[in-house]
């Protein structure tokens, strides 16, 4: 075990907290008297991975902030699944399976999530549509109490209401210890992508709509700078694996050793440096983005450059400079459309929005009582923190999106109050509830709990 | 716990009535807050009017010479309403005439300095627990430079701006801030009646300095920014120039 009294944030980097960071091994957390000692400020603990959350999901101000430093992998090639320790990263699990033919159910925009993270935020990805979330793949999973027993949790099992109060849980419900969960067979470390730029914002949801139950994957790269008639202009991006075959037919030299896989690193940004985000980069940005694409590409593009092109840029959140960003997410229902495009509209004219902006038609929800994916419209907007007339702007966009039923990813806020969490998740009682009986103490807090009202 | 647009949630004002104190809870008003404590010297004497209207108004009792009393005070406030996002150190007496009266001189100094110490050190720890929060010090420009006119204040306020800016060197590291505030002249209830100093500012002014600072993480501020550059030359003006500006 190794501890340091440290200040930690998320990945938007926009408010700290100091706790003792912990690192210690699967083992020595579960023997007798370490949650104790680990809670003897009485402010209580909670678990983090890597981090990737973008506000203070994995910070306890005062408190510990426990990460697991060991896990193993174990393939089972003739179920499809793997059990993996909750403190590997699935950059680590993907080394170790994507040469075997399998692929993560789920992934999302950055393979530095541990599986851990991925379960207690119920991550999704650009399947969402086809696949579901992460904790509808989940088998299986070994969860740490508050007592500092441990107890099995399946979907349907006995002890479901705990599972499913865990998906999605923000780690609140105990420590996740090891999960078991399905894989996607692969031939290649290929997609077939097909890349198109659409104008505006109505063509981009009707194609959505016309084409995306034809791809497993499915997403839209939005500029949140255009404004008139090319609001909404986008990036839409279709992809499916690609067999052996249609590698073979359509990129022939990377045939030679198809499931070979290791993801580039291009750069580190440096520790300090000023935001380089402001309205005029942000808009030259989005123009470059939008014309480096032509007006439709149809190729195989590896694993890394579909889903994790960010990640070859080493702490990228560095560039918003000290006072760090903002990422806003939000799912809408399907039918909400016109909410969607004044949303659109009224982020377009505050100019502020950055270069990570995305839109995605989720399918249904898993089940998680706090699972943060249901069936709509999900919008990612990057914002850097220190602008003005954000507090107005988001506070505006909260209600509209409330009004017609929707909601936001506890992941991703740093801003939200604990009304509007309470109104987006008619759930959430009843989760408090499942989560009392297994933390009558009060051993799990975090600052999100404390900021949300959640425990 | 702040959000992620440097708004808190929960405020404490030691001094509840403090004009400056009000303006500042005002300008940190956010759909964010939830709840503000008022710790006045009898709690009902706490005015809770003129807040917006779904925030939560809670009042204590909070005397500044019952130093026993500091840390349980805040330990209650905690207890009761979470985490404390900011606490505003803004209670304090001008001590007119106590020039030629050693007890009501000494008096001052319960209120000014010794409360100012023993509050903030019972503030300290509580946010120390939390690994976050800042203590908003209200300090004065008297105490940097003490005048003939004012001086047993002056010196009240110089000990607590000593011991404000120390604090924060102590709490480096801990998650927790304290900012201290240097403010000219400012017209308020405190100073109805008495001849405006140049530079003399409102207590919006000192508000807007004071959200400005915490959203900057300044540990140091003067309001109006100016006086900082004013103050670095008076400092070290000759004694005979001192007198002749005070006069
Ligand atoms: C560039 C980027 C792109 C992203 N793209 C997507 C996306 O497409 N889709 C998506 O859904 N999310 C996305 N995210 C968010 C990210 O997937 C989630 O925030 C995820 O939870 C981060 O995992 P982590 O391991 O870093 O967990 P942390 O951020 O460290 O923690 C997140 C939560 O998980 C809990 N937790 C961590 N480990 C455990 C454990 N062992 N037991 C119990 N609880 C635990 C923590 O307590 C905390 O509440 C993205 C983030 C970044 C930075």
């Amino acid at each position: 075990m190794n501890s340091e009294q440290l200040a930690l944030t998320g990945w938007g980097r926009t408010t700290p907290s100091v706790a003792s960071l912990v690192d210690i091994s699967a083992d020595e957390l579960t023997q007798t008297g370490v949650l104790e000692r680990l809670d003897q400020s009485g402010r209580g603990i909670i678990a983090r991975g890597m981090g990737r959350s973008y506000g203070d999901p994995a910070q306890n101000g005062g408190g510990s902030v426990v990460r697991i430093s060991d896990g193993k992998i174990e393939v089972n090639s003739a179920r499809g699944s793997v059990r993996v320790g909750a403190g590997i990263s699935l950059d680590t699990l993907l080394r170790e399976i994507i040469p075997l033919g399998w692929f993560v159910p789920v992934t999302p925009g950055t393979r530095f999530v541990t599986v851990g993270g991925a379960i207690a935020a119920d991550i999704h990805g650009k399947n969402h549509h086809v696949d579901g979330s992460f904790g509808s793949h989940v088998q299986e999973m070994t969860l740490l109490l508050a007592d500092g027993t441990q107890r099995s949790l399946s979907p349907t099992g006995e002890h479901t209401n705990l599972f499913w109060a865990t998906v999605g849980g923000m780690g609140l419900t105990g420590i996740i210890l090891d999960a078991t969960f399905s894989l996607i067979p692969i031939e290649t470390r290929h997609c077939v992508v097909t890349n198109e730029r659409v104008p505006d914002f109505d063509t981009l949801i009707e194609k959505m709509i016309a084409s995306d139950h034809l791809y497993q994957y499915s997403v839209a790269w939005i500029d949140l700078c255009a404004t008139g008639s090319s609001l909404g202009r986008a990036l839409l991006a279709s992809a499916n694996h690609a067999s052996l075959d249609e590698l073979r037919v359509m990129n022939p030299k990377q045939t030679t050793d198809p499931l070979a896989y290791s993801p580039p690193m291009l750069a580190d940004i440096p520790s300090v440096v000023p935001n380089v985000f402001n309205k005029l980069t942000i808009k030259a940005f989005n123009e470059l983005w939008y014309r480096k694409t032509p007006k439709l590409q149809h190729h195989t593009e590896t694993l890394t450059g579909f889903f994790h092109p960010l990640d070859m840029v080493g702490w990228w959140n560095r560039l918003y400079g000290r006072n760090g960003f903002i990422q806003y997410q939000f799912v809408v229902p399907d039918n909400a459309v016109d909410t969607l495009r004044s949303i659109v509209e009224k982020v377009a004219a505050h100019g502020h929005a950055s270069f990570v902006n995305v839109l995605k038609r989720f399918g249904p929800g898993s089940g998680g009582y706090l699972s943060f994916p249901t069936s709509g419209w999900t919008l990612t907007i990057d914002i850097p923190s220190g602008v003005d007339g954000l507090d107005t702007l988001l506070n505006e966009l909260d209600e509209m999106i409330l009004g017609v039923g929707g909601r936001h990813y506890l992941a991703k806020d740093a801003q939200l109050t604990p009304a509007v969490i309470r109104s987006g998740y008619p759930r959430l009682d009843e989760w408090k509830a499942i989560r009392r009986t297994v933390d009558p103490n009060g051993r799990w807090a975090s600052d999100l709990a404390r900021r949300l009202d959640l425990l | 716990m702040n959000n992620a647009i440097n708004q808190p949630q929960t405020i404490l004002v030691l001094g509840g009535n403090s004009d400056i104190a009000r303006a500042i809870v005002a300008e940190l008003s956010s759909p964010a807050l939830k709840t503000v404590v008022l710790a006045c010297r009898d709690a009902a004497s706490a005015d809770t009017s003129g807040f917006a209207n779904d925030v939560e108004i809670a009042t204590i009792t909070f005397d500044a010479t019952k130093h026993a009393l500091h840390a349980s005070m805040i330990e209650e406030v905690a207890a009761e309403h979470g985490d404390l996002d900011v606490v505003i150190q803004a209670f304090g007496q001008l001590g007119l005439d106590v020039a030629d009266d050693p007890v009501a001189a000494a008096n001052l100094v319960t209120v000014n300095y010794a409360g100012a110490v023993s509050s903030g050190l019972a503030v300290a720890a509580q946010l120390r627990k939390q690994g976050h929060g800042t203590l908003v010090v209200l300090s004065s420009v008297a105490g940097v430079r003490t005048r003939a006119s004012n001086f047993v204040y002056g010196s009240t306020k110089a000990g607590q701006d000593a011991f404000a800016t120390g604090l924060g060197h102590s709490l480096h590291g801990s998650g927790a801030n304290v900012m201290t505030v240097r403010p000219g002249f400012v017209r308020s209830s405190m100073t109805k009646g008495m001849q405006e100093a140049p530079f003399t500012i409102d207590v919006s002014d000192v508000a807007k300095a004071v959200a400005n600072g915490l959203k900057k993480g300044s540990s140091v501020v003067w309001a109006p920014a100016k006086l900082r550059g004013v103050f670095a030359l008076l400092k070290f003006a000759p004694d005979f120039v001192w007198r002749k500006l005070d006069s």
